[in-house]
C-alpha cells in the first residue's frame, strides 16, 4: 500500500494532518460557495460539520477528494499537497490525475445516497476497490471484506445484491466498501439522511463504533446529538465559511455565534 | 403438513415457490391456448403436404445457417460500434457527438431495404471498378451477395442500438459513477468496471427486442440474392406450387429461433436483479 507523507513537500504544513485544508474557494458560476474555509484534521480526529441546507458542507467535503475541483486553497492528505494547477481563467484544474487517484483510493466516501453498485454481490462492492484499484489479491480481498461486513453486521449477506438490502444495511455495505480500503481518513457526506427514521440507529452505531476506535473522519450531518457525542471536533459552516468550531461541550453547550445559536436550537 | 412448512422456512419454501410458479404457469386460458396450438398442429401434420420436406432439408439447413451467420455477426459486430456512437453522444467531444447523432439519425430514418440495395448495387458496381480491389485477397468475398447484406445489417443495428446504448449510458445514476471515482478509479476503470456493465444491464430488456427485431429483418437479405432461410422457402414454392405449407414451415422456425432468443436474453437480465 502506497505511504503518504514520506514525499511530503510538509513545509509550512502540519506534518501531523491527515486531512489539512487550507484558503478553500470554491465558486459555482457567479455563485460562491466556499469563502475561504481551513480545516485541519489529525489522526483520531472525529470532525463534524454541521450547518444550514446549502452553506456549502458537501461542496467542502467533496472538494477534500477533489470530486469538485476547488477554485483555489491548497489541500493536503497526510502532509502530501494535490498537484494542482492554475487554469487560463484563473480556476484551479488537477495537474497529477495519477496523484490524485492514488490518494482518493485512501480516502473512503460514504454517500448519503449509499451509491453502492447495484451489479455486484454485496461482497463484490466490498472486494472491488482492494482488487480493482489496490491491486490486493483476490483471496485476500475476500477475507478483508467478509471481516469488515462482519464488523458491520452483515457477514450473513456476502451474496446478496444491493437492491436485496434495507436502506440502512446498504449504508453499512457502504461503511465496510471504505473500510476494506483501509482508509487513512473517511470522509461521511450525511449518510443517515436518505434513510427511514427506524434504520438511522443501526448505521450511527456503527459510525460510533469506528469513531471509538480514533478512526480519523469527517462526517457531515444533521444528527446534532450523535455529533454532539462522537465529534472531537465540530466545525459550523455558514454561507461559505467557518463561523465558529470548537470541542462539542462548547459549540452545542456555549455557541457564542448567534447564527449558531439559532441553528442549534432550530434543529434540537 | 402445514406445520412444516412454517417450521423450516428455507429449503421448502424454494421448492414451494417454484410449485407455485408452475402453477402459476398453468393457468386455465394457457391451457386453453395450449390446446387449441396442438390441435392445429395436429391438423396440420395429418392433413396438409408435408413431402418435400425431407429432399429440401439440406439446402433448408444451410438457409438457417445463413439466417443465423447474419443474425450473430450483424448483432455481434452492429453492438461493438453501437457502444462508441451512444458513449460519444453521452460523453463526446461534440464533433464526434454530432457526427454520431447524425449517423444515428440518417440510419434510423431510411428503410434498411433501401439501404440494402445501395450498399449491393452501388458498393458493389463500384469496387468493381478498381482493378486494385478486383485483384485484392477480398474479391472473392466481395463478388458475393453476403457481405453487402452483412454490411446493411450492421450499419443498421448499430444505429438503433448506438440511440440504445446512448440512453443506457445517460441512465446510469451519477453517484454509482462518483463512488468509482471517490475510490480512485481512473476514467477507464470506471467505464469498464461500473459505467459499462451497469448501461448494458439496463439497455438489456430493450436490446433483447431489438434483437428479435434483427431477426425478423433478416430475410431482407434474400432481395439481393442471399440465400437465407427465407430464400431457401420462397424457392420450395416455387417448385413445388404449394403455399401454404413452406410458409407455415417458416413461422414455426422463426416463432421458434424469437422464442428461445427471448428466454437466453431473460436469464441474462434476470441474474442480477436491479435496484434501478
Ligand atoms: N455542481 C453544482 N453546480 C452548481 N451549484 C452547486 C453545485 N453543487 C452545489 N451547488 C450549490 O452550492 C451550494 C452549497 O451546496 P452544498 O451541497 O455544498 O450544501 P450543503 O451544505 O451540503 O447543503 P445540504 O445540507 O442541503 O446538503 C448550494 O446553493 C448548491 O445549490
Ligand atoms: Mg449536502
Amino acid at each position: 500500500m502506497a505511504e503518504f507523507g514520506d514525499c511530503a513537500d510538509g513545509d509550512q504544513m502540519d506534518d501531523q494532518a491527515a486531512i489539512h485544508v487550507e484558503d478553500l474557494h470554491k465558486r459555482f458560476g457567479s455563485m460562491e460557495v466556499l469563502k475561504g474555509v481551513s480545516l485541519t484534521a489529525r489522526p483520531g480526529d472525529v470532525v463534524a460539520v454541521i450547518g444550514g441546507s446549502g452553506s456549502g458542507k458537501s461542496t467542502m467535503l467533496r472538494c477534500i477528494n477533489l470530486l469538485e475541483t476547488p477554485t483555489s486553497g491548497r489541500i493536503s492528505i497526510q502532509g502530501e499537497a494535490y498537484d494542482l494547477r492554475t487554469t487560463r481563467s484563473g480556476d484551479l484544474e488537477i495537474a497529477d490525475r495519477q496523484q490524485v487517484q492514488r490518494i482518493r483510493a485512501h480516502l473512503g466516501m460514504v454517500f448519503q445516497s449509499f451509491n453502492l453498485w447495484p451489479h455486484r454481490t454485496v461482497l463484490g462492492n466490498v472486494t472491488e476497490v482492494p482488487v480493482h484499484v489496490l491491486g490486493v489479491s483476490r483471496e485476500e480481498a475476500d477475507a478483508r471484506a467478509k471481516a469488515v461486513l462482519e464488523r458491520v453486521g452483515l457477514g450473513d449477506k456476502l451474496d446478496a445484491w444491493p437492491a436485496q438490502l434495507s436502506g440502512g444495511q446498504q449504508q453499512r455495505a457502504a461503511i465496510a466498501r471504505v473500510l476494506a480500503v483501509e482508509p487513512l481518513a473517511m470522509l461521511f457526506d450525511e449518510p443517515t439522511s436518505a434513510l427511514d427514521p427506524e434504520l438511522v440507529g443501526e448505521v450511527l452505531s456503527v459510525i460510533r463504533a469506528l469513531a471509538e476506535e480514533k478512526r480519523t473522519m469527517i462526517l457531515v450531518t444533521h444528527e446534532m446529538a450523535f455529533a454532539r457525542d462522537v465529534a472531537t471536533h465540530v466545525v459550523y459552516l455558514k454561507d461559505g465559511r467557518i463561523e465558529e468550531q470548537g470541542p462539542p461541550e462548547q459549540i452545542f453547550g456555549a455557541p457564542s455565534s448567534p447564527h449558531l445559536q439559532q441553528f442549534i436550537s432550530s434543529v434540537t | 403438513m402445514p406445520d412444516i412448512d412454517i417450521a423450516t422456512p428455507l429449503a421448502p419454501a424454494s421448492a414451494k415457490t417454484m410449485l407455485h410458479g408452475l402453477r402459476g404457469f398453468f393457468l386455465p386460458h394457457r391451457i386453453a391456448m395450449a390446446l387449441i396450438a396442438l390441435a392445429a398442429l395436429a391438423a396440420m401434420i395429418a392433413y396438409m403436404d408435408w413431402s418435400w420436406l425431407p429432399a429440401y432439408l439440406p439446402r433448408l439447413w444451410s438457409g438457417l445457417g445463413m439466417t443465423m451467420i447474419m443474425l450473430v455477426a450483424s448483432v455481434g459486430i452492429g453492438f461493438l460500434f453501437a457502444l462508441p456512437l451512444g458513449l460519444a453522444q453521452v460523453a463526446g467531444p461534440w464533433p464526434l457527438r454530432w457526427m454520431s447523432l447524425g449517423f444515428c439519425t440518417v440510419v434510423r430514418g431510411t428503410p434498411l431495404l433501401l439501404q440494402m440495395w445501395l450498399f449491393y448495387f452501388g458498393l458493389g458496381s463500384l469496387f468493381a471498378q478498381f482493378p486494385e480491389i478486383r485483384e485484392s485477397w477480398a474479391w472473392p468475398y466481395l463478388r458475393q451477395a453476403w457481405p453487402y447484406g452483412l454490411i446493411a445489417l450492421t450499419v443498421s443495428f448499430a444505429a438503433y442500438e448506438g440511440e440504445v446504448m446512448r440512453g443506457a449510458f445517460a441512465g446510469v445514476p451519477a453517484g454509482e459513477l462518483e463512488a468509482a471515482r471517490a475510490f480512485g478509479m481512473s476514467r477507464g476503470k470506471t467505464f469498464r468496471r461500473v459505467w459499462f456493465p451497469r448501461a448494458l444491464h439496463r439497455a438489456l430488456p430493450t436490446l433483447a427486442g431489438e434483437i428479435i427485431l434483427q431477426l425478423k429483418s433478416t430475410p431482407l437479405v434474400a432481395t439481393i440474392t442471399v440465400t437465407d432461410l427465407y430464400a431457401v422457402i420462397t424457392r420450395v414454392r416455387q417448385s413445388t406450387f404449394l403455399t401454404y405449407e413452406p410458409l407455415l414451415f417458416l413461422v414455426a422456425v422463426y416463432l421458434c429461433l424469437s422464442g428461445a432468443l427471448t428466454i437466453f436474453l431473460r436469464w441474462m437480465e434476470n441474474r442480477i436483479p436491479s435496484g434501478g
